[in-house]
């Protein structure tokens, strides 16, 4: 066992931990369910949390590694998220939602990185996150809408 | 304290025992002369794997997560990140937009804020978008006990218990193409390849062959009267003729020897400047 100290959504975490646990299963312990694990192979983006601001995938950190750093769920983000979630709703790209959390994490990373990004810019950034349900013009429908509403 | 987790999940990845961050590059040396230890760059292929690792070492507090230009070479730090390299204006500039070429369909940004240089030049994949690039520059590899060697040479190497320290570009005059072929976007390509002229001398990198990029250089002249249409061709025959494929799933033999073709043959031509 190893003791580790990070701050997980602002807040100052410290706990004993497997060395081997990996931070998405950390994450769900400290309640943040909004992490999904989805395809066990770093490929699907289901789990996309922010590093220091990074999107990562938190499968395939050990929590180990993000001991002194800041880690942010969709739990910590609420207000940011709530800014475009609902122009993804509204296209219907919300379906199973599985895929959801790990989707707007990654689209609050492409906004503060890119405020003003083009589809082909959408597109690319958020090539990480898979979804079995929507075929992808949905999500990219309402972030279009999300940013056309600000202008 | 966090309780494990299920059993099924305990079978599919690997079980660390251990896990250090050492403060010197010799302290993460001799952690690593146990056969049992790895070193841990993102992470995401050593994840794939099973078995019992006694001990993970970190490099991350090593400080080997800058890229450094000066006027005459990049000193790219082992722990640098695909998404550093893509984003690195310096480096895009000197490879004409090369380099983000090369890593930019890479799964996608979170994994690439992971997956390190180090580990994938390391590593020797043959699926490797990043080596097929590097091998196309003028690329030098630092061991912390090897030294300073060529990258083709460390790439033929066997894996052995040394450290890749930091990665050296030099800025050699150069014109470079870098162009993959993928059944989907964020797949493991079906065929990487990469053209540069370096000072002169033409160097086509073909991988995920799926074996390891190989170099091909142009020994029977070919190119010396500089590209056309009709060199391009002769030489991406020659590129096709001359590099060994395999089949798997992604792809069978006969379509990779293809590829070769067809991809050198394009990048040839966009380095002419006539595509």
């Amino acid at each position: 066992m190893m003791e580790i100290k990070l701050k997980l959504n602002g807040r100052n975490v410290s706990s004993h931990i497997d060395p081997g646990l990996l931070l998405i299963d950390f994450l769900r312990d400290q309640g943040c369910f909004s992490v999904k694990r989805g395809c066990e192979t770093s490929n699907c983006g289901l789990c996309t949390v922010l590093l220091d601001g990074k999107p990562v995938l938190s499968c395939s950190v050990l929590a180990a590694r993000a001991a002194g750093h800041h880690v942010q769920t969709l739990e910590g983000l609420q207000e940011e998220a709530a800014e475009f979630v609902g122009f993804i709703a509204d296209q219907g790209a919300d379906q199973c939602g599985f895929c959801n959390p790990g989707f707007v994490m990654n689209t609050i990373a492409l906004l503060r990185e890119n405020p003003d990004p083009t589809d082909d810019e959408i597109r690319a950034f958020l090539a990480g996150n898979l979804c079995r349900c929507s075929g992808y013009d949905g999500q990219l429908r309402g972030i279009r809408n999300y940013l056309n509403s600000r202008k | 304290m966090i309780p494990s987790r299920n059993v099924e999940v305990d079978n599919m990845i690997m079980n660390i025992q251990n896990y250090v961050r050492p403060q010197s590059l010799e302290e993460a040396y001799t952690l690593n002369q146990n056969r049992r230890s790895r070193i841990i760059g993102g992470m995401l292929w050593l994840k794939m794997g099973r078995g019992t690792v006694s001990t993970a070492i970190d490099l991350c507090d090593l400080g080997l997560d800058t890229i450094e230009e000066t006027q005459d070479q990049f000193s790219i730090g082992a722990m640098v990140t695909l998404r550093q390299l893509e984003l690195h204006k310096g480096l895009n500039d000197y490879t004409q937009g090369a380099m983000a070429q090369s890593v930019q369909d890479i799964v996608g940004v979170q994994f690439r804020n992971l997956a390190t240089l180090g580990g994938s030049l390391w590593g020797r994949f043959g699926f490797s978008d990043v080596l097929t690039m590097f091998l196309a520059m003028d690329t030098w590899v630092e061991l912390y006990k090897g030294g300073i060697l060529p990258l083709e040479r460390f790439a033929s190497m066997k894996h052995d218990r040394d450290i890749l320290v930091r990665v050296i570009v030099k800025k050699a005059p150069g014109r470079f193409v870098y162009r993959a072929m993928r059944n989907q976007r964020t797949d493991f390509p079906v065929l990487t390849c990469a053209l540069s002229r370096l000072e002169g001398e033409y160097r086509a990198v073909l991988g995920a062959r799926p074996g390891r990029a190989m170099v091909i250089r142009d020994s029977g002249g070919l190119l010396s009267e500089g590209i056309t249409g009709e060199s391009a061709a002769a030489f991406a025959a020659f590129a096709a003729e001359t590099v060994p494929t395999g089949g798997n799933l992604r792809g069978s033999a006969a379509y990779r020897t293809h590829l070769i073709r067809v991809l050198t043959q394009r990048s040839l031509l966009e380095l002419g400047g006539m595509e």
